[in-house]
């Protein structure tokens, strides 16, 4: 029979795939392995990028690590799904074949884990599972005879708690000695099906050169695909499709036999792999004679999904995590701030005047420091997120907010990657490969970055400052709210118009698993945060840094040396460009300087703090007023403040939508796979960032407010 | 199990009861979906808890707990066990 498979101790094993279900730990036993940081998250689905990394063996030997996507089955619906399957059947040509396969499974979960094992078995590959999470089995009073197990299974089984590096020497002695298998598949479908699926599996073999493992599991899927065998499988991501027309003709013949006799092969292999679970589960787990023990996850759930305690929990976490943002963040920014005001000094001390110090001090350090500055509320950001992905309360979100994302045609899926885009739209799009649906997941993408990321909390946070100065920390976290709803708001709107019109579709299934609530590695949390400071402060370090340069290379040439500095300002080439831009801008209450601000920010949001920095720093001679100070004291030339309130909300409006940052427009190019669909973006994102900004300008003067 | 049992939709269910599943209305892809993630027919299911919203539903298979639209749990015969 074919998935029938004995084998040998390996000589020498140099490639390890990692595979499992999401939320089995799967990623904990990586970072155990190979040491390499990367994130661990309890949202069905974290993983979405192929990790490779390297496992020192005693010996000095080097096996590479691949951790797949987390996934529940290896049917061919996402591109996580088919990546997996790629790796697995060595298709890929740039990753050879796996020597090695170890499944992590939940033992806690044993039954719906075993599902995967046993389509794994079915490609024949050398296989071990790591048996994790058995901490949870003892608190479910019950026990799992791992000897058993492996027996039954035909191949190691190693108990571990990756959390607390149980089991991995283990495993890794395991990986040394290479392992031996001998496995049968456990699970028999009706004859007649066994034998349609046995004549596809001998057309695979002959034709394609498959070898009876893969073909069997092939031959699988191949039945299951139905009329969408054709064309679909084309499109689908990083998957080549293999098959020539002969074969599909067959395989359509074969299916339309099928259908004749009323034989569905995908659901009834599902169900007689279940069977088979069944029965190992009843031969493997017994319950001790303790009574399990009380099961905090449901305590938790039944606040945090209470009809008002739920909605109370969820915004009252918005609403500490902004208030955060606001008031503890401030001591450390004004370390920052002190640190560069100290540093700008130290070098007009040290420089003799002249345009090399003008660069260094008005561009360069006035430049970068009016970035770095937000450090601290960036941190506290990503210290919220990271904590709510790896509590496992991030999925009760999707869960309680599914009925408001399937009024706009969207799925609860969806909203996860919303709420990463709060923190920045990049990871938050690459997390919408989960989405099964390939136009669900393109409308998702396109909204994503109208989520406030953190790059627009410089924006807001000096707007508000401006705006209300005396404000108190919760009034300004009120204000900032209101700017986080109205992008919630149009990112609703938009999705909606979208679904309406251009990617219409059918409502997606939605089948997600509420994993138990889990204590969030707080080193899983801690990397988190410094792997993302690292990357801000990357940022700053180069594109924002040559960003500054080039604008203040821009806004003091062709110089003008007898001319007072603000008219200098005008006469710069940066100062022609927001002129030239003036007319455009003017009803919407700006003037050229902050046209210069929308131009230096057209590749990155943060820029446009330093360069209004620039700007008014050359501009006016009083260096030490800070931003706030200098806004409040700019003038249209007839004498009439600047930054009204009115311009204030107007400007913040316009970031709210505008889509100005080249990282996304270049993620979102990546995961399209088309330069049409950033392009789309970016104008539709521009136009609608300029309609609400001239709206909230315009019916605010109307109303009377100036 | 008794043939009098009534068989009811998932999505009729109220909360903290229990039934044995029976089968799907319709055969589609999306049931493979479902199928594939534990809930075939003749397994133990209880439903938990609906949504604040009234949906989704979240259940309880085969030891863990699962969330799905009443739109889908419509598709899904339940014969409820008293």
């Amino acid at each position: 029979m074919p998935a029938d498979i004995s084998s040998s101790p390996q000589t020498l094993i140099r490639t390890v795939i990692l595979t499992g279900n999401p939320n089995s730990g799967k990623t904990t036993l990586f970072n155990a392995f190979t040491k390499l940081r990367q994130k661990v998250g309890n949202y069905p689905g974290v993983t979405v990028e192929r990790k490779t990394g390297t496992l020192m063996l005693a010996n000095d030997r080097v096996v590479n690590v691949i951790d797949l996507p987390g996934m529940y089955s290896l049917a061919v619906r996402s591109p996580d799904e088919q990546l997996a399957r790629n790796v697995l059947m060595g298709r890929l040509s740039d990753t050879s074949k796996p020597d090695l396969v170890i499944c992590v499974i939940d033992a806690g979960n044993l039954e719906r884990n075993l599902y995967l094992v046993s389509q794994l078995q079915d490609l024949g590959l050398p296989m071990i599972i790591a048996l994790n999470m058995m901490d949870e089995v003892e608190r479910q009073g019950r026990e799992i005879d791992v000897v058993r197990l492996s027996k039954v299974l035909g191949m190691p089984v190693v108990p571990t708690v990756a959390s607390q590096n149980k089991g991995i020497e283990e495993l890794k002695q395991l990986i040394a000695e290479g392992v031996t298998v001998s496995y049968q598949r456990g699970w028999r479908m009706a004859p007649d099906l066994e034998e349609e699926v046995e004549q596809l599996v001998r057309l695979l073999v002959q034709h394609e050169k498959m070898d009876r493992h893969a073909a069997f599991a092939e031959a699988l899927i191949l039945l299951s695909l139905g009329a969408k065998l054709k064309n679909e499988e084309k499109k689908t991501g990083p998957a080549r499709w293999f098959y020539k027309e002969e074969l599909i003709r067959q395989i359509s013949v074969i299916q339309d036999r099928l259908r004749l006799k009323g034989l569905r092969a995908r659901t009834a292999a599902i169900e007689a792999r279940y069977d088979w679970i069944k029965s190992v589960v009843r031969q493997c787990v017994h319950d001790k004679n303790k009574q399990p023990r009380e099961d905090l996850t449901e305590r938790i759930d039944a606040v945090v999904t209470h009809q008002l305690w739920g909605w109370v929990f969820f915004f009252g976490i918005m609403a500490l995590m902004f208030y955060m943002i606001f008031t503890i963040a401030t001591y450390p920014m004004d370390w920052i701030d002190a640190g560069f005001t100290k540093m700008g000094d130290w070098v007009t001390r040290v420089l003799p005047a002249g345009q090399l110090r003008n660069l260094m001090v008005d561009g360069i350090i006035a430049g970068v420091g009016g970035v770095v500055i937000f450090l601290p509320q960036i941190l506290i950001l990503f210290f919220f997120i990271s904590l709510l992905q790896d509590t496992g309360y991030m999925v009760r979100t999707a869960f309680i907010m599914d009925r408001v994302m399937s009024k706009v045609g969207l799925h609860g899926k969806s909203f996860i990657p919303l709420l990463s885009s709060f923190a920045c739209a990049i990871p938050g799009i690459m997390s919408a490969r989960t989405i099964e649906s390939p136009k669900d997941r393109l409308v998702t993408i396109l909204v994503a970055p109208l989520m406030s990321c953190s790059a627009r909390l410089p924006v807001y946070t000096i707007m508000i400052a401006v705006l209300m100065p005396a404000a108190t920390g919760m009034q300004k976290a009120g204000i900032m709210l209101a700017m986080y709803v109205t992008g919630i708001v149009g990112a609703c709107l938009m999705a909606w118009l979208f679904k309406k019109t251009l990617l219409r579709s059918q409502k997606p299934v939605f089948i997600m698993e509420l994993p138990p609530y889990r204590w969030p590695s707080w080193h899983a949390v801690v990397i988190h945060m410094w792997e993302r400071s690292r990357l801000f402060l990357r940022r700053a370090g180069t594109i924002i840094l040559a960003l500054s340069v080039i604008l203040w290379v821009l806004m003091s040439y062709p110089r003008h040396e007898g001319l007072p500095g603000s008219d200098a300002l005008k006469a710069s080439f940066a100062g022609q460009m927001g002129t030239a831009l003036e007319p455009v801008i003017k009803p919407l209450g700006y003037d050229w300087r902050i046209g210069i601000g929308l131009i230096g920010s057209f590749a990155a949001r943060e820029v446009f703090v330093s360069t209004m920095s620039i700007v008014f720093n050359l501009g006016d001679e009083a260096k030490e007023n800070s931003l706030r100070e200098a806004f409040q004291a700019a003038h249209w030339p007839d004498g009439r403040p600047l930054f009204t309130p009115l311009v204030c909300l107007s400007l913040m409006v316009f970031y709210v939508f505008a889509l100005q940052c080249v990282s996304t427009v270049a993620v979102v190019w990546r995961e399209t796979n088309s330069w049409q669909w950033p392009l789309f973006q970016f104008v539709y994102m521009a136009i609608l960032a300029y309609l609400a900004s001239l709206a909230v300008y315009q019916l605010g003067r109307v109303m009377g407010f100036s | 199990m008794p043939e009098n049992y009534k068989t009811v939709s998932l999505s009729k269910m109220s909360i903290g009861q229990k039934g044995r599943i029976r089968d799907f209305v319709v055969e589609s892809d999306d049931c493979e979906r479902i199928e594939e993630m534990g809930v075939t027919p003749g397994e133990h299911v209880e439903v938990v808890r609906y949504a604040p919203l009234g949906d989704p539903i979240e259940i309880k298979i085969r030891g863990y707990h699962l969330s799905l639209r009443k739109e889908e749990a419509e598709l899904i015969q339940v014969e409820v066990i008293p």
